[in-house]
């Protein structure tokens, strides 16, 4: 092939690259490896992750729940996974259609009326629904419940640091553990939107409803934040609280923790904000003959037309991820979703019973919660379930001190369907001999 | 001649809603096994759900499987030929990526677990950072943007915080200098980018070779309110920016700094590397050169390469060795960085993506990396050779990995970019990339990647010849594709005007 | 060889402007709605808003390719085509007719003078093409 370009060598073809900046010497990285190599080098990494093997109770963001076998086998299959953006639309329909039930998924769960074909994660997405408020009412200052994930919160802070948006962090009911809007918060004429994580980062349930009022009572709107997925089995939808922008993390419909990604993000609206959406959309769309197809369109709100008047950067997204979130939704199905929200309360009530009726042990948030709860020991926590961990081989949630310096004795656990009775026991037996065991 | 493409038998698949059946389950999860408590004593109705997920779908599970079987059937992909997509680079997925992604040990690991407990997972990242560095000549790292663009807007939020840093704060949201140069054949990300961290753009055009206009950057530089200038090397056109080293020289001169977009380093690596020629800060599709899955758009990974000078502002945590060697080697994450932009998304990234990426790095070797670069560019030569004759090449300089040709000639007999594009779907290729960069009318940017053999490529050219020859002789044909695929060129314009972007239960009628 | 009615104001912008006393309508040509293809969305500002002379006051989309419009003449926006929401595509049935855009209260009669006539609009389309 070279001969047919009339070139005498492969260097040949970089002569246009100035001498002086090719690089001289090969590059310093390892020669390769066979497949036998290579797949021993990654099983040696992989089996220094004690904590992938072990039951956890951790959630915060990232939720174990049990994915169908069949999610994980059709993403595999070639026309799915090494296919682009659909471009094309005749020879993408798999594609886009795929996103189109995604969408109307979405829309199914969070009550509301369009949703976008996905964003990076639940962090991006609450994000962009800020800059989104700005755009759809002119106005420069936001809300945000100081109990939303305490990643999220630094991810906005990043976003809008430049971006003409002012984030005032609202206070919680230590009591409660859910948001308060006090006086001091201002919720007036000059506020975009007020955004509230229900469940919470403490695993209370927000009065949405109340909130959503209040917002509206300014014309500002209210965004919903959703970290675990699984709360739309039993809760009932943001949309139908009155939610103007729900946003949410899709972990937990089929999609491996790996560490915190590739994960997916919900953005979801009303119908008239639909044109201030970023993302990309799939609508309905029909050729000559009639047949019914589907397209990306609305595509001028995006960064290849609108450039620096886009509703957003966004181009590549999460579209494998969606779709193994769209197989999960359509494979669990009505009364599958119910029933793993059903068995996550059920069991995060029965551990939370139990914890509570051990001695030294107590539950410092009243509101309800659905899966995930925190606990207060009474020594610091950290410490606790590092033991637990070493001793009993389980991993007994996250140590509040993590994000909350102050709150040293504090722990989040989350239960799920993935949670056997015996391995609740086994935390419970674990907290109480940690405590017998000098603490 | 012999076509690739037949007409293959599909079949009909509506929406899964439309499938769905009252009563079907696909799933089956254990019985609860804890003493059930009474709903009301669970949550309160009035937090409870109340529309009993109405609308949701119920299938079996064999339903399921022949519904994403049925529709992934109508997707073109890269297993079954070439996808020329241009700054896409369509190259082979390997599925031994795709095993090591899916290591229980990596799989199952919570993010938030203690890092004594996920040390492999700080190892691969760590190893990952240190094959980038050395790819890209950029010795600070991150890995947490999620995509191309995410990195972009990371990129860019270095250079506004360096340059905060350096030269004091502006007024309000407004930076001290607030100029970012983009030249007018950029990807629409770019100036998007640029906007969101407060900065104003100024396009600098592009010379007759397609190469950015030293003198106007010269111009633009001149007023003193450059903060930097966002370039693509190779640039959309698919050729090699010459001057970079100069370029990089004017901007420096001026006060700012280059950020490059990395889309097209298939053209580069183990060849030159964009910290060697004057780049501060860069972001690298994992998705496109390092062949991590496209996915039907998605997900990508898009880290942050940048000088010493810049590493402070790069996002955090930052995956750091502290201590020991081989495998006594111990790793932590540390956000002890005040300077950095902060976060740009929760946890540390598509850290399954940096998994695959590995994986490729150490698939190839050093040597193998060189070898793809060679051929990817070897590829889009002989491309762009075999087609000099027949269509409208509008840049003389070399094309690198990817290769830009217009519809001028074939446009004068009424047959448009568009219409070649939708014939070379009949002749069993996914089209290239069309109608981008913007400043040519009628752009076609082919970017064949190193997964080519021979044949094929001869094959498109072979293709490409002959729709131009129809263009001319039979102009219908073309102007009608595609005519093989199970539907035609959809009604886009009446998708946009009155847009149905869900299903609701009352459009069952609009049935395929 | 687009329509260029007799009659109207021209802008360089491709908008045209009748004038009817102290309120003037305003529209894209048909040369400018020739250019864009399907139109799919205009967005058009609220009754009360105001414009400088050549200052945008909204945008039409096609499928790809977004627009901005610029009034011909500063004034005030008394009236606007809300039919547009639901028919955009009357911009390229009718340009000139009942795909206007928008009426406003002329606010300095004296900018008319600066806009082009049917002919001088139609030598600076020819010229632009070249």
């Amino acid at each position: 092939m070279l001969g047919a370009l009339g070139l005498d060598s492969a260097a040949g073809l970089f002569d246009s690259i100035p001498e002086d900046v090719r690089l001289a010497r090969p590059l310093d990285t390892p020669p390769a490896l066979s497949e036998i190599e290579l797949l021993e080098r990654f099983e040696q990494m992989a089996a220094r992750n004690s904590a992938a093997r072990r039951p956890s109770f951790l959630g915060a963001g990232a939720y174990s729940h049990y994915a169908p076998t069949i999610v994980d086998s059709l993403i595999q299959r070639s026309e799915f996974f090494t296919a682009y953006t659909p471009y094309q639309p005749e020879i993408s329909q798999g594609t886009l259609q795929a996103i189109f039930e995604f969408q109307t998924l979405v829309c199914q769960l969070t009550g509301m009326d369009v949703a976008n074909a996905s964003m990076y994660d639940g962090s991006t997405a609450m994000a962009e629904a800020v800059l989104m408020a700005e755009r759809v009412t002119r106005r420069r200052r936001v809300l945000v419940s100081g109990a939303v994930h305490p990643e999220y919160l630094k991810v906005a802070e990043t976003y809008v640091a430049h971006a003409g948006v002012e984030l005032q962090r609202l206070g919680f009911d230590e009591e409660t553990g859910r948001t308060e809007v006090g006086e001091g918060a201002a919720l007036d004429k000059t506020v975009a939107a007020v955004v509230v994580q229900s469940p919470n980062f403490f695993g209370s349930i927000e009065d949405l409803k109340g909130l959503a009022e209040r917002a509206h009572a300014v014309g500002a709107l209210l965004v919903a934040v959703v970290t675990e997925g699984a709360s739309f089995g039993l809760l009932r939808s943001p949309g139908a609280c009155g939610a103007d922008v729900v946003v949410a993390e899709g972990q937990s419909f089929g999609v491996p923790l790996s560490f915190g990604g590739p994960y997916v993000g919900l953005f979801a609206t009303r119908e008239q904000y639909a044109r201030q959406l970023p993302g990309r959309l799939a609508g309905v769309a029909y050729d000559k003959e009639g047949r019914r197809g589907f397209v990306l369109t609305l595509a001028t709100r995006e960064q290849h037309i609108r450039r620096e008047k886009a509703t957003s950067n966004i181009c590549t997204n999460e579209g494998l991820i969606a779709l193994a979130a769209t197989i999960y939704l359509t494979t669990m199905g009505r009364r599958g979703l119910q029933e793993v929200a059903a068995q996550c309360a059920q069991k995060a009530a029965y551990a939370r019973r139990r914890i509570a009726a051990l001695e030294g042990f107590s539950l410092p948030h009243s509101a309800p919660v659905f899966n995930e709860f925190v606990v207060r020991a009474p020594a610091a926590a950290e410490g606790l379930l590092r033991r637990l961990a070493a001793e009993r081989n389980v991993t007994g949630g996250l140590p509040l001190s993590r994000y909350f310096p102050g709150r040293p004795n504090d722990f989040l656990v989350c239960v799920t369907e993935t949670n056997k009775r015996a391995d609740i026991d086994a935390l419970v037996e674990g907290l109480k001999n940690s405590l017998e065991s000098g603490g | 001649m012999v076509l690739k493409a037949t007409p293959h038998i599909t079949q009909n698949e509506a929406l899964s809603f439309e499938r769905s059946q009252t009563g079907r389950r696909g799933y089956r999860l254990p019985a609860l096994d804890v003493d059930e408590t009474p709903a009301d004593e669970l949550l309160p109705a009035e937090l409870r759900r109340d529309d009993d997920l109405e609308g949701v779908p119920e299938l079996s599970e064999p339903d399921v499987v022949r519904h994403f079987t049925r529709i992934s059937t109508w997707n073109y992909n890269i297993d079954l030929g070439m996808y020329p997509l241009g700054s896409c680079t369509m190259k082979y997925n390997s599925r031994l990526n795709e095993k090591v992604a899916r290591i229980p040990g990596f799989a199952n690991l919570h993010p938030l677990a203690a890092e004594e407990d996920a040390q492999g997972a700080l190892e691969v990242m760590h190893e990952l950072q240190e094959h980038l560095a050395e790819i890209t000549g950029l010795p600070g790292v991150s890995l947490q943007p999620a995509a191309g663009a995410h990195g972009e807007l990371t990129g860019v939020m270095m250079i506004r915080a360096f340059l905060d840093a350096r030269d004091g704060a502006g007024e309000g949201d407004q930076p001290k200098r607030d100029v970012m140069l983009i030249p007018d054949s950029a990807h629409g990300t770019n100036p998007a980018s640029a906007h969101l961290s407060g900065f104003k753009v100024k396009t600098i055009r592009s010379t007759d070779e397609g190469l950015t206009d030293l003198s106007h950057l010269r111009e633009l530089c001149a007023s003193g309110d450059v903060a930097g200038l966002m370039l693509t090397n190779p640039n959309t056109t698919g050729v090699f920016e010459r001057n970079i080293v100069e370029i990089c020289r004017i901007i420096h001169d001026a006060g700012g700094l280059v950020y490059m977009d990395g889309a097209n380093m298939n053209a580069l690596v183990g060849v030159a590397r964009p910290g060697d020629m004057g780049v501060d800060v860069i972001h690298l599709n994992l998705h496109k050169t390092f062949s991590t899955p496209h996915g039907g758009g998605g997900p990508g990974s898009g880290p942050c390469c940048c000088t010493a000078e810049l590493d402070p502002f790069l996002p955090v945590p930052r995956v750091v060795k502290v201590g020991g060697e081989g495998a006594g080697a111990r790793f932590a994450l540390d956000s002890d960085r005040p300077q950095s932009v902060g976060r740009v998304k929760a946890f540390y990234g598509n850290f399954g993506m940096h998994l695959r990426a590995l994986s490729y790095i150490l698939t190839h070797g050093n040597d193998g990396l060189r070898e793809a670069t060679e051929a990817a560019v070897l590829n889009a030569r002989f491309i762009a050779h075999g087609l000099a004759d027949t269509f409208d090449k509008p840049f003389g300089p070399p094309p690198m990995h990817e290769v830009l040709f217009t519809d001028k000639r074939q446009s004068r007999k009424g047959v448009h970019t568009l219409d070649i594009a939708k014939r070379l779907i009949d002749y069993g290729f996914h089209p290239m990339t069309i109608y981008f960069p913007l400043i040519v009318q009628g752009a076609m940017l082919i970017e064949p990647t190193e997964s080519v053999g021979r044949s094929e490529l001869q094959q498109f050219v072979e293709a490409m010849k002959e729709i131009a020859r129809e263009a001319l002789e039979d102009p219908e044909t073309v102007l009608n594709a595609p005519h093989t695929t199970r539907i035609g060129r959809l009604d886009e314009a009446a998708a946009a005007r009155r847009p149905v972007l869900r299903w609701r239960p009352a459009e069952k009628s609009a049935s395929a | 060889m687009s329509n260029i009615p007799d009659g109207l104001h021209y802008s360089k912008d491709h908008e045209w402007l009748r004038v009817e006393g102290e309120t003037g309508t305003v529209g894209i040509t048909d040369h400018a709605q020739n250019s864009l293809g399907d139109v799919v969305y205009v967005e058009l500002p609220k009754v009360g808003d105001s414009f400088g002379g050549h200052e945008s006051f909204g945008s039409v989309e096609s499928v790809k390719a977004v627009s901005e419009l610029f009034l011909p003449v500063g004034g005030e926006v008394v009236e606007v085509n809300e039919s547009l929401q639901d028919e955009p595509e009357k911009v390229n049935t009718d340009p000139y007719g009942e795909g206007w855009m928008v009426r406003v209260r002329i606010a300095d009669a004296s900018q008319i003078d600066g806009l082009l006539s049917a002919k001088e609009y139609e030598d600076f389309v020819q010229t632009d093409a070249e």
